[in-house]
């Protein structure tokens, strides 16, 4: 035989294996919107506008991801720098700690914070909370526990731990190199950060901020347990469905569930749009 | 002039000992070596980017052993660059003069004279991504000769370079050279380089200098 002879076989089957396997979860993913789409009408999706209790759930949704996303990205960024460039004793402990949030199912992370405020520590916490409110003369938030600082708390507590995942990887990727230059320039570790590390992260920012933002917008049982489920004060988007659901209201719950898919697409938009290159550059430095 | 005494180091199961060698001021070095001979890593212990275990660094008679990488006054050039990407070409060549707080008009003059001895002015409003490897180096060498640093290190500068861009670099680095009175140490494994550059040549080889 000549090795002429040999010709590669056609690539059509692995595409088409790749095409097939893919594409059941698309479908999957867009007979889900079709279904929920489908099963309310333009009519009860008003209703469901118009109902006082719902939209403070979805102002209270909208901002309390908001807030929880920042606060994630606070901590994920110092955490993911450090355990990216840093070998410290005890790395890897703190590695699988900062997974728990990820492994745990979210209802055990509702039920420990509610026993961490239980304790003579968490009620010395709420204490001085509360003292803080009188003091700065708050009187819609009453306390931690139950109340909206929970909600917050416990949005945070699992969506912190995607985005210093995001963030570790986002640091891993940059190649220390650069950080190197700036330091022999004349920059301080700090300065370093800031101009050169920090800006080279921009995407992972942004991706760690979606990702936390989208993650609180979906927690439920932390919330449930830790926060409460009561009208007007602690109720987020997926508590209405679930309170819509157990007074047998399946076409609000849907409504809602339609309205958080919206809420959700907008955001990833509208991060997507405001954070290109030029502008969250711009954004982040002085 | 950069002095090198007894330096010792670890890195994993690598170790380099009793390394010692002096570039006079103002003459341009060659290090040379095979990769994995640890040239790079006495390049970096020079900057300040590697610990030592023992020895001493000094940069024209002032020992910098335990002087942070920024307070050496060293030009760093490193091997793939390593542009700042989110900035644009005229940014990198300002930055040493931006964390000094250098004054705006004496920072866009210093710069200008840096693209014109590099002939890069037409780059300075580009983005520090997709230069070709000839434009990225002549940046980096521009970005670390900003301060007017009396010592400028040269990690394998030249080595992503096709024949013509090299032979360019060769002429460029000589006319630099000339122009500041910078004393250089360039490591490289091209006997190329060397013969275009060195006034003096240093060979490491089993972890020891052979001049």
């Amino acid at each position: 035989m000549t090795e002429s002879a040999h010709r590669p076989r056609s690539d059509v089957p692995f595409y088409a294996g790749l095409l097939v396997l893919g594409g059941l979860y698309v479908i999957l993913l867009a007979g889900l919107l079709v279904a929920d789409a489908s099963f309310t009408t333009p009519a009860q999706l008003w209703a469901a506008l118009q109902s006082t209790e719902i939209r403070y759930a979805i102002w209270l949704s909208l901002w309390s991801c908001t807030l929880s996303a920042l606060l994630s990205l606070l901590v994920a960024v110092p955490i993911g720098y450090l355990m990216s460039r840093h070998r410290f004793r005890g790395q890897a402990l703190v590695d699988g700690l900062l997974d728990i949030p990820i492994v745990l199912p979210p209802l055990v992370v509702g039920l420990s914070l509610l026993i961490l405020f239980h304790t003579l520590w968490g009620r010395w916490l709420e204490d001085a909370f509360k003292m803080a409110l009188a003091w700065l003369g708050v009187r819609r938030i009453r306390g931690i526990t139950y109340d909206i600082p929970a909600v917050i708390l416990a949005q945070f507590s699992v969506a912190a731990a995607f985005a210093v995942r995001t963030m570790r990887v986002t640091f891993d990727q940059i190649s220390p190199r650069c950080e190197q230059v700036a330091l022999t320039l004349g920059a301080n570790r700090a300065q370093a950060f800031r101009r050169v590390v920090l800006p080279e992260a921009r995407r992972g920012l942004l991706t760690a901020f979606t990702l936390a933002w989208a993650r609180s917008l979906g927690e439920f049982g932390p919330i449930l347990i830790f926060a409460g489920a009561t009208r007007l004060r602690t109720e987020v988007l997926s508590t209405t469905v679930f309170l819509e659901l157990s007074v047998g209201n399946l076409e609000a719950a849907v409504a809602v569930s339609l309205l958080m898919i919206v809420a959700a697409l907008a955001v990833l938009l509208l991060v997507r749009h405001f954070g290109t290159e030029r502008q969250f550059t711009r954004a982040i430095e002085p | 002039m950069i002095t090198v005494e007894q330096l010792s180091l670890r890195q994993g199961a690598f170790r380099l000992d009793d390394v010692s060698f002096a570039v006079p001021a103002g003459r341009y070095a060659v290090l040379m070596g095979r990769t994995g001979s640890g040239k790079t890593t006495v390049l970096e212990a020079i900057a300040g980017l590697r610990r030592i275990r023992s020895g001493r660094v000094l940069l024209n008679g002032r020992d910098v052993t335990a002087e942070k990488p920024g307070a050496r006054n060293i030009g760093y050039v490193p091997q793939d660059t390593a542009l700042f990407s989110s900035m644009t070409v005229r940014e990198n060549l300002g930055f040493a003069l931006a964390i000094r707080r250098w004054p705006r008009e004496k920072m866009e003059a210093r710069v200008r004279e840096l693209a014109e001895l590099l002939g890069i002015t037409h780059l300075l409003e580009r983005r520090a991504t997709g230069l070709s490897g000839g434009e990225a180096q002549r940046v980096a060498l521009g970005r670390a000769l900003a301060a007017h640093p009396p010592v400028l290190l040269l990690d394998e500068p030249l080595s992503a370079l096709d024949e013509d861009t090299r032979h360019e670099m060769y002429a460029l680095l000589r006319s630099v050279r000339e122009r500041t009175g910078v004393t250089a140490l360039h490591v490289t494994h091209s006997p190329t380089d060397a013969e275009q550059l060195a006034d003096v040549v240093f060979r490491l080889r089993d972890g020891k200098i052979i001049a």
